[in-house]
């Protein structure tokens, strides 16, 4: 239902930037297309690679929200000193590069890893983290952070009163859960493992590294094979078109069971104190644990890169410039589509679709098709650092979508229909009734766009140029020539810069107090 | 520098207007290579201003990745190129870039130091090393000394994924070279030998050294950079008996260059003694020419293996499809 008439510059907008994700998305993909001579078919190789995907994709999504639930649920309810801090750190293994986060992961869980260590110790035998349960273990590890934010923010959104009236009426947890909270996890969930299957879709490193070899053959990977060994561009495309596919069967899907948002209003009051009791243990217990499964890898990290920090190469900092210069612009293009299409969506579904689209290409075929794109044009080196922003912020703008979106959407089924009785300017709706209510979200999401620009090493690859190197593409330079102490300190530079990004775009535009 | 329309040389022109106005004298060379050949630490930096004292020329890297991404994209780029010339390909990959017409003969003859003959007319070696797996001595007492060896043992190895690594392609033509039709019965047998198989030759080795895998599939130089480097000697190179598949690193001039002479000027520099001294304890393999001072310890000690096994350019690249096959069944189960 529409309140009030949208202005014109705002469709315009809106249209602008779909236009943008359509070129970087559809025409990568059509410029791959353009340059391939010939047909390609699917063997049985990419057959069982297109399984694999698909099973460890909806695996992956399943276990990391299915955790995330008690999680993000004693996070929403609990207060206690470090809370804030707790929400952010745990957040960090979503926004590490992948090989960084892999050597934690191996630092706890690898054969010499802590926890081989204590069974050994307890005369027990090793665990092996290489296998199906390994690349699982991996994405969970990734994505759980990602679920419980994305849930968060469901558990935010609940109005204080509702919790109010069911302490009063003496509602039970199963009461609670009936009528407050699976409804609202009815909302959120299918979104959250959209999410979360969409991004292990595209994994390849993760996938291979720890699936012990090439059963653990991902779509991605037989991409970057048709590509770079082949050179099989029709090839390339019909598995990045096979792999969009299934993402796009995921969208729709989503799209299909997403429930409207009803007219609950609240008033903003505070909640009632949580029950206490044996769901307090349980609260503290699912904390605990997932505070462990999530900052021990971490802790191992700075652990083994804190001493290489200081005494880092002149050219490593000066990638880390690069990589801010990057990020900031990355952010301010966020800005601006992640606005213009949460505009968009209030009244509609398409832009929120679109925004999610950026999930679903390979960014081997972006990056590729971006360079087929530009080639004849202008040197692609001289494109390097700006396209690399662009493709950040149009591969950060689903997770800001999905923060932003629902929280609008509900802002608006609350409060449209008394801000137009109320005759307020769209100026002034924006000001009064929907800003206050997309700070939180909006400080996460372009925190989140920071964030991953910063740790991205993606389509920059094939641009590349002495002098445009990013921080993690020097990182990776280290590790490549032999020098893993200084590669290690990279990395903790890495993850203090990231985490530090996230933390001060977060608290700038979400303000003080948008820790969920 | 070439372009087809008014309208993208006039873009072009104006992106490119700072650079030109500033050496509109000096001719530009633009040298395609992979990302760790122009790190500071890599050889690039000091190959380049040790070339411009010489040639007159303004020396341009440019770096794709690897070694596989190079070629993917010069065949992207074609005859829009303007990559002068392209350096760091291995002889597992050279046959795609000759196929496709990319490379014009380079004309040098020089005097080599490698253990298999070399007269290809398009490459010129700058840099080679055989492939071994690497062990840490205070680990493994006693290395194989053959695949047979490996594979009666209880070692974890890792290795990369011939599919996305040079590396792995490499151990796959080792393998293939050395056993023919019993390459895949070789494969099955170091199946359960294999902790994992990585993307990339910076993870294999970055699990090594966290004492992931008892050994990993690399270079017999790469002790060299652990004994210079860190003063570390507890690494070591399995020798195998039936001989080491290996890495030989080349330059070619690409055939759309407009300059020609420049780069084979290049090519040849590459193999002088001043480019040749740089390679070793930058790129941590062999230079393909001696050097006139010799090598340093630390390389001069390392053990050789006595048999030196290479696939000429085209047979490599005819068995890779059938090997990736053998190779795939044999680890997918």
């Amino acid at each position: 239902m529409r309140w009030r008439s949208e202005p014109l510059w705002l469709i315009g907008a809106a249209a602008l930037v779909a236009a943008v994700l359509v070129v970087l998305n559809l025409g990568a993909l059509g410029a791959v297309v353009w340059r391939a001579e010939g047909s390609a078919s699917l063997s049985s190789a990419d057959w069982s690679a297109l399984r694999f995907t698909m099973v460890q994709a909806a695996v992956s999504a399943l276990v990391s929200v299915a955790l995330a639930i008690p999680v993000a649920r004693a996070l929403a309810r609990r207060r206690f000193a470090g809370r804030g801090a707790l929400v952010v750190l745990m957040g960090a293994p979503f926004i590490l590069p992948v090989l960084v986060a892999v050597i934690g992961l191996l630092a706890v869980l690898g054969r010499n890893g802590i926890v081989n260590e204590a069974l050994v110790w307890l005369g027990l035998p090793r665990f092996s983290i290489y296998g199906f349960h390994g690349v699982i273990l991996a994405h969970v590890f990734f994505n759980l952070p990602l679920s419980v934010r994305l849930l968060l923010q469901g558990w935010a959104r609940i109005p204080g009163e509702h919790l109010r009236l069911s302490s009063a009426l003496g509602f039970g947890a199963v009461a609670r859960w009936r009528h407050i909270e699976g409804p609202m996890l009815a909302r959120v969930v299918p979104g959250a493992l959209t999410v979360v299957f969409l991004i292990c879709l595209t994994s390849f490193a993760v996938a291979l590294t720890l699936g012990g070899g090439p059963r653990a053959t991902t779509l991605e990977l037989a991409i970057y094979q048709a590509f770079r060994f082949d050179f099989d561009l029709g090839r390339a495309a019909l598995l990045a078109a096979v792999q969009a596919g299934v993402g796009l069967a995921a969208l729709l899907a989503l799209a299909r069971f997403t429930l409207p948002e009803g007219a609950s209003t609240g008033m903003d009051r505070v909640a009632p104190a949580p029950p206490g009791g044996l769901a307090k243990g349980l609260d503290a217990l699912a904390i605990a644990l997932a505070a462990a499964f999530l900052l021990a890898p971490l802790a191992m990290v700075v652990i083994k890169g804190l001493p290489a920090v200081v005494g880092l190469p002149a050219v490593v900092w000066w990638a880390t410039l690069r990589s801010l210069v990057v990020a900031g612009l990355s952010v301010v293009l966020l800005a601006v589509f992640a606005a213009a299409l949460t505009a968009a969506s209030l009244t509609r579904k398409a832009p929120e679709a679109l925004g999610m689209a950026a999930l679903i290409s390979s960014p081997l075929v972006i990056g590729t098709g971006l360079f087929v794109l530009a080639n004849p044009w202008i040197d692609p080196a001289r494109l390097a650092l700006p396209v690399t922003a662009l493709v950040n912020a149009a591969m950060a703008l689903p997770f800001a979508l999905r923060a932003l979106v629902p929280a609008a959407r509900r802002a608006e089924a609350d409060f449209a229909r008394l801000s137009a009785a109320l005759g307020l300017s769209t100026a002034a709706h924006w000001r009064l009734v929907l800003w206050p209510r997309l700070r939180r979200p909006a400080g996460f999401a372009l925190g989140l766009g920071a964030a991953l620009s910063l740790g991205d090493l993606g389509v920059i690859v094939l641009f590349a140029q002495t002098g445009s190197e990013t921080l993690p593409m020097q990182m990776h330079r280290l590790m490549g020539a032999y020098r893993s102490g200084d590669s290690a300190g990279a990395a903790v530079l890495l993850l203090a810069l990231s985490l530090g990004a996230f933390v001060a775009v977060e608290r700038l535009v979400g303000g003080r107090d948008a820790d969920a | 520098m070439t372009h087809p329309t008014f309208a993208t040389g006039l873009l072009a022109a104006c992106a490119l207007a700072v650079p030109l106005m500033a050496n509109a004298q000096t001719p530009q060379l633009r040298v395609l290579t992979y990302d760790s050949f122009i790190a500071e630490w890599g050889p690039g930096p000091q190959i380049e201003s040790a070339f411009e004292a010489t040639c007159g020329c303004d020396l341009v890297f440019e770096a794709a990745g690897d070694a596989a991404a190079m070629l993917a994209r010069l065949m992207l780029e074609g005859a829009r190129s303007d990559t002068d010339v392209v350096l760091g390909l291995d002889t597992n990959l050279t046959a795609a870039a000759t196929e496709a017409g990319l490379i014009a003969p380079h004309g040098l003859t020089p005097q080599l130091d490698l253990p298999v003959a070399w007269d290809d007319p398009l490459f010129v070696p700058f840099d080679w090393s055989w492939f071994a797996f690497v062990y840490d001595t205070t680990r493994v007492a006693t290395p194989p000394r053959s695949f047979a060896d490996l594979i009666d043992s209880d070692l974890s190895v890792v290795i990369q994924d011939p599919r996305s690594s040079t590396p792995g392609l490499g151990l796959l033509m080792w393998v293939k070279a050395v056993y023919g039709d019993q390459a895949g019965a070789i494969w099955q047998g170091l199946a359960p030998r294999i902790l994992t198989v990585t993307p990339g030759w910076s993870e294999a080795y970055g699990l090594f050294l966290e004492g992931e895998a008892d050994m990993v599939l690399s270079y017999t130089t790469s002790p060299a950079y652990h004994i210079i480097a860190e003063g570390d000697e507890t690494k070591a190179a399995a020798l195998f008996d039936e001989g080491h598949y290996m890495q030989v690193e080349v330059g070619g001039i690409v055939a759309g260059t407009d300059q020609p002479e420049l780069a084979a000027q290049f090519l040849a520099f590459m193999t002088s003694d001043a480019a040749q001294a740089l390679i070793p304890e930058t790129n941590w393999m062999y230079p393909a020419v001696t050097p006139e001072g010799g090598l340093a310890e630390g390389f001069a000690a390392l053990p050789r293996p006595e048999v030196s096994i290479l696939l000429p350019a085209d047979e490599a690249q005819a068995l890779r499809d059938p090997a990736l096959a053998e190779w795939r069944d044999a680890l997918a189960q």
